[in-house]
């Protein structure tokens, strides 16, 4: 019971308009940078970018995560890395599955047991 | 450190630390739920941008980005108004905390009174979901080549209605919650050694600030 005083570290009021100012800087930046046509994907990526550093401000010094206990970190990247994986995953089966069916790796319309497979009920035994 | 002189520590938690803890710890694996809620609109968003590309950009361009702006500003000031909140009653000042959760419930109703414009904007001209779209005045395509074709502009703005619409649901829980915080320290229910509900509520108010931290420019920028 020593460290009472320490135990709910009270981040200064000046960390807070810092932050907000940075918060206000990167949105005005986000903004500007849209207007101009970077090309391709370079205005996405560049945007995403901006809002990733806008949300690690607020996640780090409006929720705390800098100064608290890291097993909330950890939590919150969890959520991340499933957001990362769900949505990686997901276009990588919207954006190739077509180029697989053309090679005729795994075309349904080619492959023959498929065929079977969906036209008569299959026996315990075949093999499909 | 007998029960008695802590009369919110409840009785299965060690100490009023590790009840403060077990408590934020239980709020950020609901957010992690929040997050992952979220993400499948976010999905949505991806794999339909990525399949018409042309659509988002003339669709995106139709949206009102300065209305988009003031609402980004909006939301972020509240987020620092709802920090400046805790640090007050951290500090014992309830009377600040109380205005800086007034002006937090403010800004917050400010937010959805310029989303309501938007919205009966839209629904007036006729930028609504697959199906009910009827809005007339939309280029064909943004250049030569078929990917650069308009095609099923309603599936922007179910996404658009979807991402938004969900958003401001969490809006308008987190107003509730923020009203009961008012109320609650107005009954001086918090002070600096129990402030936890305000902490916690504090963490949803500033999940739903990063949400809109991300839609702002992949609905209202990214044209």
């Amino acid at each position: 019971m020593s460290n009472q005083k320490h135990e709910h570290h009270i981040i200064p009021l000046s960390t807070y308009f810092k932050v907000f100012g940075a918060l206000m800087v990167l949105t005005a930046l986000t903004v500007i940078t849209a207007q101009v046509d970077l090309g391709g994907w370079a205005n996405i990526v560049l945007a995403m970018f901006i809002a990733t550093i806008k949300a690690s401000l607020v996640l780090m010094f409006f929720m705390h995560l800098y100064y608290d206990n890291k097993t909330n970190l950890i939590f919150f990247l969890g959520s991340v890395l499933f957001l990362i994986i769900f949505i990686t995953f997901t276009l990588i089966d919207v954006d190739y599955r077509d180029k697989i069916y053309k090679e005729g790796a795994m075309s349904p319309q080619d492959d023959k047991s498929y065929k079977e497979y969906i036209t008569k009920q299959p026996s315990p035994s075949s093999d499909h | 450190m007998s029960n008695n002189t802590q009369p919110y520590l409840q009785h299965h938690f060690a100490n009023k630390e590790q009840q403060h803890e077990a408590s934020k710890l239980g709020m950020w694996a609901f957010l992690v739920t929040e997050v992952l809620t979220f993400s499948g609109l976010f999905c949505a968003y991806v794999i339909f941008r990525n399949i018409y590309p042309a659509t988002f950009q003339l669709c995106g361009d139709l949206l009102n980005t300065q209305l988009g702006l003031i609402n980004t500003i909006v939301l972020i000031t509240s987020s620092l108004t709802m920090a400046l909140a805790i640090y007050y009653i951290q500090n014992d000042d309830r009377k600040k905390t109380i205005q800086c959760l007034a002006v937090t419930l403010l800004l917050a109703a400010v937010f959805m009174v310029i989303k309501y414009f938007e919205y009966t904007h839209k629904i007036h001209v006729g930028q609504l979901p697959t199906g009910e779209f009827f809005y007339p005045n939309l280029p064909e395509s943004v250049g030569e080549g078929a990917s650069k074709e308009m095609i099923r502009p309603g599936f922007y703005f179910s996404i658009y209605f979807m991402m938004t619409g969900l958003h401001g649901i969490h809006v308008l829980g987190g107003m509730a919650v923020i009203g009961a915080m008012m109320y609650n320290t107005h009954k001086g229910r918090y002070s600096s050694e129990y402030y936890t509900p305000i902490e916690v509520t504090g963490l949803f108010w500033h999940l739903v600030d990063l949400v809109w931290i991300f839609l702002f420019p992949l609905l209202y920028l990214i044209g």
